[in-house]
């Protein structure tokens, strides 16, 4: 007993004494996958918002469009991401306040990473990528950690079934780790990036739990973002 | 008007229970070109004319946008317009991603309103010396607001302010009845209409015969129309519009122009010469 009177336990489990921790953070699930081509960026994310074996929505789209052709998929824990995202589209309109004009995507990355990094000790619990068309009009990703490295790539998967979906991208888009003959691989075509994107989705949703119900994909190019949607396994 | 010993600091009280350093600031407005406000059942509409100081420069910004919602266009000293606007842009940001909506009209204006107070009331603070006109539109609809360097805000039908804009009021009180069925072409033709009269006469005489060499700025805000400063080729379109429903009719000088020193009006009779410009340097829009 100390002085204040209430029971004080050792941090070791005691039969008898139920102990519960508070974490302020929480997985909703959920993958998203980034191709960026020669003048496009295809970005795609599940539309599934779990937490634990319970699904809290089929329908939440985890895809921002926070420029014109600059679009942020995040996903982790839904409440930093929300927040992130809020704060990311209160700085761009500050921007183009003081700037009159839009923010370019390579602003927007290293916006982001600075942004996150800010929350160094206290982390926003998110995978972030960031698609988009640099001011060249060549197609962009950026994938980030939660502390807000940033690095500039030709595509990334990242989520809970970002394990299992980047195998995949490196051996279909980067040709990793392929006895093969040619010098020159074929170039990456919208069409083709569509249907890798689209399929490691339905691979995914085979194998993990959080990955489901169906796939939104948005497809920047200079003349805009197109959405496409998919269905996916619902179970 | 004229100095006296009780204008100097703003925190004086003249006998006659007036603050002069207040209306002093006024005559700021007064110094700026003319801009027009007008609003129909579904549209806001900004008027400015833009005309450079000298040929050699380009013109101040009159119009500035503030939100989706919301846009003014200026009259006075455009420094302290931009610190206004920096302030109005930043309070409905936060509004916005506070309560995830638009910061509805009236609430900003008295929000600017008691921000514009406090400077008349500190003795190491000076009135903002810009009146603005307040183009909004939220769901009570569209609102022309004019706010003064008293820190007044007036919500209004249609108004004008800045130099020579005593002609366009009197369009606009003289075509008010109209504009609440006008529609979207026909309010900005009528605000296009209403500002030709505040050009200088030798200039409204050599633009007789079209108005398409008017240097004016457009700005429209309303139902499914988040405010938008018009383009060049916009602009254009809507001055030949205007100029075919002009038809002849021309008023070259306006009447009771407000060059002239202001008149009795609620000024008690107070002898003594009259004071014939604040004589301060200030950049005129």
């Amino acid at each position: 007993m100390n002085p204040f009177g209430i029971q004080e336990y050792p941090d070791y489990p005691i039969s008898g004494a139920m102990r519960y921790e508070f974490s302020p953070y929480e997985s909703n699930g959920g993958s998203i996958v980034g191709i960026a081509g020669d003048d496009f960026a295809v970005i795609a994310g599940d539309t599934r918002l779990s937490s634990g074996y319970n699904i809290h929505s089929s329908t939440q789209s985890k895809l921002f469009q926070l420029a014109p052709l600059t679009v942020l998929a995040s996903t982790g824990c839904w409440c930093d991401t929300l927040s992130l995202i809020g704060l990311m589209k209160v700085r761009l309109q500050m921007y183009e306040n003081t700037h009159l004009k839009v923010m370019t995507t390579d602003a927007v990355a290293q916006l982001l990473s600075i942004t996150m990094y800010n929350r160094r000790f206290f982390p926003y619990y998110v995978s972030n990528i960031l698609a988009g068309i640099d001011k060249e009009g060549k197609g962009v990703i950026y994938s980030y950690d939660p502390i807000g490295h940033c690095e500039r790539t030709t595509y990334r998967a990242g989520g809970t079934a970002g394990p299992l979906l980047q195998p995949v991208l490196d051996s279909q888009i980067g040709f990793k780790n392929m006895d093969s003959t040619e010098t020159q691989m074929p170039k990456l075509t919208k069409e083709r990036a569509v249907s890798i994107a689209s399929d490691t989705f339905i691979s995914a949703t085979e194998r993990d739990i959080y990955t489901g119900d169906s796939v939104l994909i948005n497809i920047i190019t200079k003349d805009g973002v197109e959405v496409k949607q998919m269905k996916l396994r619902k179970d | 008007m004229f100095r006296n010993q009780y204008d100097s600091d703003v925190t004086i009280w003249s006998p006659q229970g007036r603050l002069h350093q207040v209306e002093y600031a006024m005559e700021a407005v007064k110094l700026g070109t003319a801009t027009v406000g007008l609003k129909s059942a579904d549209y806001a509409v900004l008027v400015a004319l833009c005309k450079p100081p000298s040929e050699l420069s380009t013109s101040q910004r009159k119009i500035f946008s503030i939100d989706d919602h919301l846009g003014i266009s200026i009259a006075g000293i455009t420094a302290d317009a931009r610190v206004l606007s920096r302030y109005l842009r930043s309070e409905c940001l936060s509004y916005k991603h506070a309560y995830a909506a638009s910061y509805p009209v009236s609430r900003l204006m008295t929000n600017l309103g008691n921000k514009m107070q406090a400077t008349t009331q500190r003795y190491d603070r000076r009135p903002y010396g810009v009146g603005m006109l307040v183009a909004g539109y939220d769901d009570k609809g569209p609102h022309i607001y004019q706010v003064m360097p008293s820190a007044n805000s007036f919500s209004c039908k249609a108004m004008s302010i800045g130099s020579r804009s005593q002609s366009a009021r009197t369009y606009l009180e003289r075509h008010l009845a109209s504009f609440k069925q006008c529609s979207k072409d026909e309010i900005l033709c009528h605000g296009i209409q209403a500002i030709r009269g505040s050009l200088p006469s030798e200039e409204a005489a050599k633009k007789e015969e079209s108005l398409a060499q008017l240097n004016i700025c457009v700005a429209i805000v309303g139902k499914n129309q988040p405010f938008k400063i018009l383009t060049e080729e916009e602009n254009t379109k809507y001055l030949n519009m205007a100029d075919e429903l002009a038809g002849s009719v021309i008023h070259l000088k306006s009447d009771d122009d407000d060059d002239q020193p202001p008149q009795g009006g609620d000024e008690p009779a107070e002898p003594g010469p009259s004071d014939p410009l604040v004589d301060v340097p200030m950049d005129l829009p």
